[in-house]
């Protein structure tokens, strides 16, 4: 039995048991299109002033790099999608005390997992889309970072935008535990008295199914909610696709309309698959 | 002489978007081989858009990157419109060029102060650099908002807006909105005026090289959602015709396809358009690029910084021409329709021509689809650069400085890596 181990003290042990030292925090990419991480580089002099609160470690894009520094909050944008990924995440977490899953590849595979419970799997894709498909290392599944590691907090959103980041890291540093309204997004639409655009012109809109948080844009703009902030809480999901189909949509269209952003989400994904089967 | 051999081996390139490394090996002063590795993992974007209808298309496209989704969405749109035969109207055209202008601002500003700055003023990061730097650093920060503001107005958000649909926008801008960010725009102007001056007055290096610039040429405007392919070797071709003299190759040490015209590597991006197409710049930043004494065209490709000071002043200028012009009255779209056909469609995002094709079924579904993104058609390049620069920089110099050289050099391109998987750590093999 090794005599070492009491002795032995792990990074983050260290880092929990220093002193009156800023918090740490971490942004790390897994695969993504980097649009979540400019919820904190969009924010302007949001971001400066994180920078005074916090001390920013590890950040690429922004400029700060030390992917295996000890951290109190780690962000992490990205589905894994690769073993490199599967490896990097474990030791992500390892070094983190709070870890935030930022966006939709994160929290539910994002549009990458579209190629999960695909017949031709990764591979046939690859071949269809590289000329030399053996220098692709690629897992088969895009997944969520919570299938891999434990998460302590999960922001939706295609993208996340600076006002739920932001008020996750203000609840952190004041050592609450972040409140995330999970309604539906219908609530929202009718706190901003916009025309319902199922009801009034009968577009197949996904807002009664769909996570709060976005500020209900698109029927704003007069279209459809695509979901991209992924399912809400307990959503009726049979309810909603019986009223597409009375809408006229087909049984392939009414897939699809869960088949998209958060396809991998579970509630999204049954339902596609029980949808599927009828087309 | 001694043999030794040397490696770097240094995180993820910072201030870039996406993830790769760069790998040298060199005897005697001279680089033997050099590869730009991109390891960003495969989305096989063009696979999800297979099956999917106009809007799925836009929405899906808008994902592949967080930094450009405007000029996916705008590429994506001409394309599926010319082979939908639908005519988008004046008005639209107008529309779609003010969202793009705030695109190209927001890019740009935030590449000059926060990514590439640093490099030039000798820090690592922007947000080290704010302490020292307070008023460069929220200058960029401004000029970057700004940009989203204007992408805002068209989108609801700047990262994957919604707004826009075949035929045009679900909505107009709010002419309230509109008219305040044109009091905006107008405040700002002073900033993207000086803006050119300052890049101008920075210690870029000297280093003229040999290239082939390539962007879209228009008949009167600086050209940015239409326009030929045109090349400063001669090159005129519409976007359907691109395939004939471009090609997507891939090699083993990325996940990126190399993109070459006629065999050969070539540049898109700022400096290529401003070395081809600073003639139809407007009057007042002519004036402003020639107090510079920049002589046009460059051949050193730190001058990229430059050219995107004289495009944020460029567009400044071109939102607020938009802005004024800009009629809420008319409709924000036109009637369209959907039909079995091919199109191609061809813009320049902020880091270079990107081009779209697509195949579509009688439902207007995509059968096929292809995307060439600014990154892959610019990766050969960086590596030919990359080989001459750090020639040039001089090989006796210490791992740190050749990688921080190396580093400068690919940031020049402002390299969006999740677009062309389609950064860095180094590998010197001295021998």
């Amino acid at each position: 039995m090794p005599v070492t181990s009491r002795t032995q003290t792990t990074a983050l042990e260290r880092l929990n048991t220093r002193e009156n030292a800023r918090p740490r925090v971490a942004v790390h990419k897994f695969s993504s299109c980097d649009g979540c991480q400019l919820a904190f580089i969009n924010a302007g002099e949001a971001l400066l002033e994180l920078a005074q609160l916090v001390e920013i470690v590890h950040f690429a894009e922004a400029g700060p790099m030390d992917p295996e520094a000890a951290v109190d909050i780690a962000f992490v944008e990205g589905s894994i999608s690769t073993p490199e990924e599967s490896e990097r995440i474990q030791a992500v977490r390892a070094n983190s005390r709070f870890m935030v899953s930022l966006g939709a590849c994160a929290t539910s595979g994002g549009l990458q997992a579209l190629r999960n419970f695909n017949a031709d799997g990764a591979t046939g894709w690859t071949e269809a889309v590289y000329a030399q498909p053996e220098f692709i290392n690629s897992l088969d599944t895009a997944t969520p970072v919570a299938e891999h590691v434990k998460v302590d907090l999960e922001l939706w959103g295609c993208p996340v935008n600076a006002r739920q980041v932001f008020q996750a890291v203000r609840q952190l540093l004041f050592g609450v535990a972040p409140v995330v309204d999970k309604d539906k997004l219908c609530v929202e639409c009718k706190r901003q008295q916009h025309v319902c655009v199922l009801v009034a012109k009968g577009i197949p809109c996904m807002g009664p199914v769909t996570h709060t948080g976005c500020g209900a844009l698109c029927p704003a703009f007069g279209r459809d909610c695509y979901a991209c902030f992924g399912p809400a809480e307990n959503p009726n999901t049979t309810s909603l696709s019986r009223r597409f189909e009375g809408l006229g949509l087909m049984p392939e269209s009414v897939a699809k309309r869960f088949h998209f952003i958060n396809s991998h989400a579970p509630a999204f994904r049954t339902e596609w698959l029980a949808w599927k089967e009828r087309s | 002489m001694e043999n030794r051999d040397i490696r770097i081996e240094v995180p993820v390139l910072a201030r870039v978007e996406g993830e790769g490394a760069l790998e040298l090996s060199a005897s005697e002063g001279r680089i033997d081989t050099l590869r730009l590795r991109i390891f960003e993992p495969p989305r096989y974007f063009e696979k999800f858009l297979e099956g999917r209808g106009p809007q799925e298309v836009l929405d899906i496209v808008a994902r592949i990157c967080g930094i450009c989704p405007v000029a996916y969405q705008m590429t994506a749109v001409q394309a599926l419109e010319q082979a939908f035969g639908v005519q988008a109207s004046p008005h639209v055209l107008h529309l779609r060029r003010l969202m793009y202008c705030g695109e190209w601002l927001q890019s740009h500003a935030l590449h000059v102060h926060l990514l590439a700055l640093p490099d030039f003023l000798g820090f690592d990061n922007a947000i080290a650099m704010a302490g020292k730097h307070p008023d460069a650093v929220r200058r960029g920060l401004r000029l970057q908002r700004l940009g989203n503001d204007l992408i805002r107005l068209f989108g609801g958000r700047s990262v994957h807006p919604v707004g826009m649909r075949m035929g045009g926008f679900h909505r107009g801008p709010d002419p309230d909105r509109a008219a305040a960010l044109l009091e905006e725009l107008r405040a700002a102007l002073p900033d993207a005026e000086a803006l050119v001056a300052f890049t101008a007055s920075l210690p870029l290096p000297d280093d003229e090289q040999e290239f082939v610039s390539v962007a879209l040429r228009h008949d009167s405007e600086y050209a940015m959602y239409s326009g030929r392919i045109v090349s400063d070797r001669g090159l005129d071709l519409p976007a359907k015709d691109y395939l004939d003299h471009f090609r997507e190759s891939h090699v083993a040490h990325s996940t990126a396809l190399y993109a070459h015209l006629d065999g050969e590597p070539y540049l898109v991006g700022p400096l290529a358009r401003l070395n081809l197409n600073h003639d139809r710049l407007s009057p007042p930043v002519r004036a402003a690029l020639e107090a510079t004494g920049l002589s046009l065209p460059s051949r050193n490709m730190f001058h990229s910084l430059i050219a995107r000071a004289v495009e944020i002043h460029e567009v400044v200028l071109e939102a607020i021409r938009l802005l004024e012009a800009y009629r809420p009255e008319e409709p924000a779209h036109v009637p369209t329709t959907v039909q079995a056909g091919v199109g191609c469609g061809a813009t320049e995002a902020p880091r270079g021509l990107l081009w779209h094709r697509y195949e579509t079924d009688a439902a207007g579904k995509v059968l096929s689809a292809q995307i060439v993104p600014p990154t892959a058609q610019n990766q050969a390049r960086i590596e030919e650069d990359l080989k001459c620069s750090l020639e040039a920089f001089g090989l006796h110099n210490d791992d740190d400085a050749l990688r921080l050289r190396g580093e400068t050099v690919i940031r020049n391109y402002d390299p969006c890596i999740s677009c062309a998987t389609h950064f860095l750590k180094v590998r010197v093999e001295r021998r």
